[in-house]
């Protein structure tokens, strides 16, 4: 390792080191080397099947991979750990494409369990934050309400706000908008770019190409498990330097 | 020779069934707590918990319940502790109970989609937050109606600890009609108060789950 890179993975918040994963003998991650700095918006692209969702899942534990070394924010990824497991997860936030709220708790509950079990946050504040949180995605009227009341993007949105009343260093997004109505996008993708915007560190895995492009620092293109081609966003978009994402990017496009 | 009138005959086995409802209580609470402990055993992924718990309920719900009871009655005394009818019946069926309830449960625990456990992960709860405040609440819903009517089911199961020696519903209908020598009427007594104790529980089960049901 050069002294470039040790700088660079030590002021990196997620430091991943030759990851390798598995599904039985079918190897999905072959050796991932990524590092992400405090601030940067990364956008995963690629086609399904490519282990791009995988390597996210890898990121909060909810797989387990081989080999190789995961760190957030310094905090080491130990499976066999409970408590740093648990550390670990109150870095990093994940958003799903299918919401998984809570359905037998109303939206200010889903807001507010994690942060009074997890951080011990008691009652008051907690309700006045989530409500900040519910104001920040626009849903201030809906702290009351029951999830199976909300639309699709409104749930999403409820999503961001549970997620970041955790206070996460880093938020994972598992392709947040593939389960939403076309017309409802938008709504969710404006609280992402808010986000990416204040400078929250964003790692999402979209098929929204556009949105990747606008709002991304670095675009990663994984293919047969492997990052394949990796850059700025203009530069990945507007000259693909291998056939594979070249074939990939004319695709969507047919 | 004595004389029975239809009133005493009730009035026995209503005796009698007190013991009924009491090893049918002891049998679901007991199984119930049992159960339970192995399906949290069972989530938990310890190694080797897994294959102990699906082993347990194969072997259980494998051997008919009156030969758990013969095994009950006679295997505890083999190992020099004394037995009655009561203690023996209890065990049996305390553990007959837990090997339904736990795959009761299990399938209630399973309806509930992997997004959840997986969102509450990542909200960095513990297993027994998890289990306690998300899936727990959820899973009680789907599990109510086929719980209460299972209890029918231990209810039933009850007459069974009759041939061990245990005075309760069943083994008293047997006693009377040895005496009266007119077991028809006393088995149709006997099969009138199972009756009573269970429609009610099956009503209950019935509207639970359309009231459940409803709620979505």
């Amino acid at each position: 390792m050069s002294s470039g890179d040790v700088l660079a993975s030590q002021q990196a918040i997620i430091d991943i080191q030759s990851l390798r994963k598995s599904f039985g003998t079918n190897e999905v991650l072959k050796g991932i080397d990524l590092q992400v700095a405090r601030g940067e918006v990364i956008a995963i692209i690629g086609k399904s099947g490519s282990g791009k969702s995988t390597l996210l899942r890898c990121i909060n534990g909810l797989e387990e991979f081989q080999s190789g070394s995961l760190t957030v924010n310094g905090k080491p990824l130990l499976y066999g750990n409970a408590s740093a497991m648990r550390q670990l997860r109150q870095q990093v936030g994940m958003i799903f494409q299918s919401f998984n709220l809570f359905p037998h708790l109303s939206v200010g509950k889903n807001i507010m369990l994690a942060p009074s079990l997890v951080k011990k946050k008691d009652a008051k504040s907690a309700e006045v934050h989530a409500r900040q949180l519910l104001e920040r995605v626009g849903l201030s009227e809906k702290f009351d309400a029951h999830a199976d009341q909300l639309s699709g993007g409104q749930q999403q949105r409820v999503a961001i706000a549970r997620a970041l009343a955790m206070e996460p260093a880093v938020l994972l997004c598992d392709e947040i908008t593939s389960a939403l109505d076309p017309e409802l996008v938008g709504e969710v993708l404006r609280v992402v770019e808010a986000l990416a915007v204040e400078g929250m560190t964003l790692l999402m895995v979209t098929h929204e190409m556009s949105f990747a492009r606008k709002v991304s620092d670095r675009v990663i293109f994984m293919h047969q498990g492997r990052v394949h081609e990796m850059g700025p966003a203009t530069e990945v978009f507007a000259s693909p330097q291998t056939p594979e994402l070249k074939q990939f990017l004319s695709s969507l496009h047919d | 020779m004595v004389d029975f009138t239809l009133w005493d005959i009730f009035r026995n086995l209503l005796l009698a069934g007190r013991w009924t409802v009491a090893l049918s209580l002891i049998a679901f609470v007991g199984g119930g707590l049992v159960g339970l402990l192995l399906l949290v055993l069972r989530l938990s992924k310890l190694p080797g918990a897994q294959r102990f718990v699906a082993g347990y309920v194969q072997l259980f719900q494998g051997i008919p319940l009156l030969v758990q009871l013969f095994l009950a009655y006679y295997g505890l005394g083999l190992f020099g502790i004394n037995t009655s009818p009561w203690v023996a019946a209890a065990l049996g069926l305390t553990l007959y109970a837990s090997a339904f309830l736990t795959e009761i449960w299990r399938g209630c625990v399973e309806a509930i989609p992997r997004g959840q456990w997986e969102a509450s992960s990542s909200l960095a709860m513990s297993f027994t937050e998890q289990l306690r405040h998300i899936i727990w609440p959820q899973a009680q819903r789907i599990a109510i109606a086929p719980t209460v009517g299972f209890l029918v089911q231990v209810i039933k199961g009850t007459a069974l600890a009759s041939v061990i020696g245990f005075m309760e519903l069943t083994k008293v209908g047997k006693s009377i009609s040895n005496a009266t020598f007119n077991p028809f009427l006393v088995f149709s007594c006997v099969a009138l108060m199972y009756f009573c104790l269970c429609y009610p529980v099956s009503l209950y089960a019935k509207s639970l789950e359309r009231r459940l049901n409803v709620q979505r």
